[in-house]
């Protein structure tokens, strides 16, 4: 660590009051001949005051009576969320599945009508994977979507 | 001294209070999580109200903290504390909201307030000195609000961020510095 590095971590003990004896002996001589801390820490030691006069305004009062219930719920509804998932992707897809089978098999539904409706499937279903596999792209390289797990 | 002595003991019991639940939570009761909860939902509210700068969102995003918490405890180490654990995942929420706001949203004056006993003048000040803040880049933002609108010690910054505590004063250093040279009319 070279000096300047030192003494800026000293310069904050010293105004933070972390500073054991020895630190400030040796801050306090160091300042004596070092215009440029001097200076520093006099306009650290202004905003640090200013500082100390703010502080978050209080929300009301019923944000904290209802806090409680709202994860809990939030908890709840994870699973539920879930199952519905799950049942809505089944039911959509079993429902599309029959509705083209049944136009395909269908001697009425012109030929070209059913190219466009697997053509239109097999798009849908290369934008579906295209998706998926980009969201789990993201998933593992973004730093921020990972839970910590220490 | 004594403060601090008080404050030692106090926060060895809430440990081991936590600890208690955890355990209680990991063999399936909900209800045991209340006392996390309510233990922490503060400290979490107001580190959120830093990140969106409104009631609303700020509530939001430490209850979804919460709630991925809560699906997470099977990771947690026992042996060390909760919070710590828990302003990774609320600082990751928080994070990720700002991102997908995909501008860094300055938090609007209305957030914070003076002493009642301040003047005008001293009032008008703080305004800029809020502002400047929150100008300055998520690392150094955050570094200031825990210190002085979370009144953390550098030492459970440290903890909080899972740093050493040579780099929060290094970081505290560098924000001062910045917010010093955003100020520079005026300080």
């Amino acid at each position: 660590m070279d000096s300047h590095e030192k003494h800026k971590i000293l310069m904050m003990k010293y105004l933070e009051g972390e500073i054991t004896k020895n630190e400030k002996y040796e801050f306090e001589e160091h300042i004596k001949t070092c215009k440029e801390c001097q200076e520093e820490i006099e306009k650290f030691r202004n905003l640090k005051e200013v500082m100390k006069g703010m502080r978050y305004k209080k929300p009301s009062d019923d944000i904290w009576k209802t806090y409680w219930t709202r994860v809990y719920n939030r908890i709840e509804r994870g699973l539920g969320w879930i199952f519905t998932s799950i049942s809505a992707i089944i039911l959509i897809s079993y429902g599309g599945f029959k509705v083209v089978e049944s136009l395909i098999k269908d001697p009425g539904v012109a030929l070209i009508a059913k190219i466009g409706i697997l053509a239109g499937i097999a798009g849908l279903a290369i934008l579906f994977v295209s998706v998926l596999r980009e969201r789990i792209f993201i998933s593992k390289t973004d730093k921020y979507s990972k839970e910590v797990e220490k | 001294m004594l403060l601090r002595c008080v404050f030692n003991i106090e926060s060895k019991m809430d440990n081991e209070s936590d600890r208690e639940a955890i355990i209680e939570i990991r063999s399936g009761d909900k209800e045991a999580y209340k006392i996390i909860v309510n233990r922490y939902m503060k400290k979490a509210f107001y580190t959120a109200l830093g990140f969106a700068g409104n009631f609303d969102d700020a509530a939001d995003l430490s209850q979804e903290a919460f709630v991925r918490a809560y699906r997470a405890i099977s990771k947690f180490d026992i042996k060390k504390p909760f919070f710590p654990w828990f302003y990774r995942i609320l600082r990751n929420v928080c994070l990720n909201y700002k991102r997908k706001k995909r501008r860094l949203q300055e938090v609007p004056i209305e957030t914070v307030q003076c002493n009642e006993s301040q003047s005008l003048e001293k009032e008008s000040l703080s305004r800029e000195v809020w502002n400047a803040i929150s100008q300055l880049g998520v690392n150094e933002k955050e570094i200031i609000l825990l210190k002085y609108f979370q009144r953390l010690s550098c030492k459970e910054i440290a903890k909080a961020l899972d740093c050493p505590i040579g780099t929060v004063m290094s970081r505290l250093y560098y924000a001062r510095k910045q917010l010093k040279e955003k100020l520079k009319r005026i300080i």
